[in-house]
């Protein structure tokens, strides 16, 4: 279909990472099935570095595939460079997303970030609240539902 | 292999309309507004295809109308009675809250003109009464629209009763019909309606061209102003080609239609009782009083267009009513419309079938839904949750 790059039609296709880890570090999940989309992230991490990562995705295609690829952009890495992965670096990623579709994107970067402050949360590690915006502006939920 | 099964978006174009139509494109190519003959083959030819249309639907060909399709149809024929009952200080409106958008629009622009609309909940099972109608009509109403069947959840409307109830009234009376021509015998004096739109790319005609079919004695309002095309109420040069294409679409399906209802029956039965069998799913609209080709779904836990980029994938045409195959933000306003929740609403799926499928698209359709669903399922954080009792189903 033309609706979707090649990219994203392969990272809906085949996702990566796709599953659950028990007993996870951090566990983040947005959305809302009101609205049609809810992402959750599961992450191991050592040592600061996101040594596993998974996901589970109730959503369209391009919420599956930004879910792909944004683990897939953290998976070994520190917190740090987690904690900076934007929406729009995901989406470039998977050659963009037609603009009503964005909003995954955004979905992603929040739910990698909300694992993350999870994981903060869980352990007493102390952490910048403005780091972890309450939801990223996407003005997709504006006037249907009560996401986030 | 590819499988069509959206037929209710679009049909593909029948080998007998095509062979009518091509013709009317490099042979007798005259207007009919012109006076030689080039021109006057043209006029018989488009008043032939009038007559044909108006001997399927039980009227007299000057009361059907060509418009450029169902939404035309619509626009005029609810703008038209509105004019009507506007001269005569009624500005109140009946209709239903699963209509198709070309009504629903027209409606909420006449809204924005002072107009009052009355729109009947849909019971849970896709059906309006004929005593809500009644309940609701008031001495200032002017018309009373509701679709004949209707095109997500299939099903199909008692439109005669609700017809004698607006006729005992006074009311005029429009049925959105593009779903039912073609596939039912429709026929206007049976259905006791005054106004009916149908559209011919819905049953193997081509595409852009629809009816409006208008009672005598009711005015009808100009949407297009020019030329006195149309007994001056539609103007521009008509399409003749696909007036030809779209009367003999109709003949072949009419000719058919006992036969195809059968096939299409039996398919539609098999595709319910085997997508029955998938854990938490529920068929959307009537049972039995639905339109014989078509089958619609809820699954819970997943979400539509990711179902249906999968099953595209399989070879498999369907469509849904989630939200993001709409590119709005709500699910279908008919799901919602049923009762359906949004987060059920977005895991529907429409199979709306035509008489060239076959029970071996069918049993294949059911194996792939099957695994589809249980993929999507698998992957969920929804189906996850509702697995491990975190929430509750809503779908038994």
């Amino acid at each position: 279909m033309a609706l979707y790059s090649d990219i994203v039609m392969d990272h809906f296709r085949n996702p990566r990472n796709v599953g659950v880890i028990e007993n996870a570090d951090g566990v983040g999940e947005v959305g809302n099935a009101k609205c049609g989309d809810i992402m959750k992230i599961y992450l191991r991490i050592e040592d600061d570095i996101i040594t596993d990562v998974k996901f589970e995705t109730f959503g369209c295609g391009s919420a599956i595939a930004s879910s792909s690829m944004a683990t897939e952009m953290i998976k070994g890495k520190p917190l740090s460079e987690a904690l900076a992965l934007t929406n729009k670096a995901v989406a470039e990623a998977l050659d963009g997303l037609p603009a009503h579709k964005l909003h995954c994107s955004v979905l992603a970067e929040e739910a990698i970030k909300s694992a993350v402050r999870d994981y903060y949360d869980k352990h007493g590690i102390a952490y910048d609240v403005k780091q972890f915006p309450d939801c990223e502006h996407c003005g997709h939920c504006d006037s249907q539902c009560d996401c986030h | 292999m590819r499988i069509y099964a959206d037929n209710a978006a679009t049909t593909k174009m029948s080998q007998r309309a095509i062979q009518a139509m091509l013709p009317y494109l490099d042979q007798i190519y005259g207007n009919p507004s012109s006076l030689h003959t080039e021109g006057q083959q043209a006029a018989e030819a488009l008043a032939n295809a009038r007559a044909r249309i108006a001997a399927r639907l039980g009227c007299s060909p000057r009361e059907i109308t060509f418009t450029s399709g169902g939404s035309e149809a619509d626009n005029q024929a609810i703008l038209s009675a509105a004019k009507m009952g506007e001269r005569k200080g009624k500005k109140h409106i009946i209709s239903t809250a699963f209509e198709h958008h070309a009504v629903l629009h027209t409606l909420q622009a006449l809204e924005k003109q002072g107009f009052e609309v009355t729109l009947l909940d849909v019971h849970e099972d896709g059906m309006v009464s004929a005593q809500q109608v009644e309940q609701a009509i008031r001495p200032d109403t002017c018309l009373v629209t509701v679709m004949y069947a209707n095109n997500e959840v299939g099903s199909v409307q008692p439109i005669a009763e609700i017809g004698r109830v607006c006729r005992q009234a006074g009311v005029i009376f429009h049925t959105d019909a593009v779903q039912a021509v073609g596939h039912l015998p429709v026929h206007v004096e049976r259905d006791n309606v005054d106004m009916l739109s149908l559209s011919g790319h819905k049953f193997h005609g081509p595409k852009g061209i629809g009816a409006l079919y208008v009672r005598r004695g009711i005015a009808l309002q100009n949407l297009i102003y020019g030329g006195a095309q149309e007994r001056g109420k539609r103007a521009g040069t008509e399409n003749i080609p696909a007036a030809v294409g779209m009367a003999e679409a109709l003949d072949e399906a009419w000719e058919g239609m006992e036969e195809h209802m059968r096939h299409l029956v039996m398919m539609r039965e098999r595709l319910i009782e085997g997508l029955s069998q998938i854990p938490h799913c529920a068929l959307n609209g009537h049972r039995d009083q639905r339109l014989p080709g078509n089958v619609s779904f809820c699954f819970e836990g997943i979400e539509g267009e990711s179902l249906l980029l999968l099953l595209d994938d399989k070879g498999i045409a369907a469509s849904s009513g989630s939200a993001c195959t709409s590119g709005s933000l709500d699910p279908s306003h008919v799901l919602l419309a049923l009762g359906r929740p949004h987060e059920v609403a977005h895991g529907s799926l429409r199979l709306s079938l035509s008489a060239e499928n076959t029970m071996e698209e069918v049993e294949y359709m059911i194996a792939a839904i099957t695994e589809v669903v249980g993929y999507l399922r698998s992957i969920s954080p929804v189906w996850r949750d509702l697995e491990l009792g975190k929430k509750e189903f809503v779908l038994k």
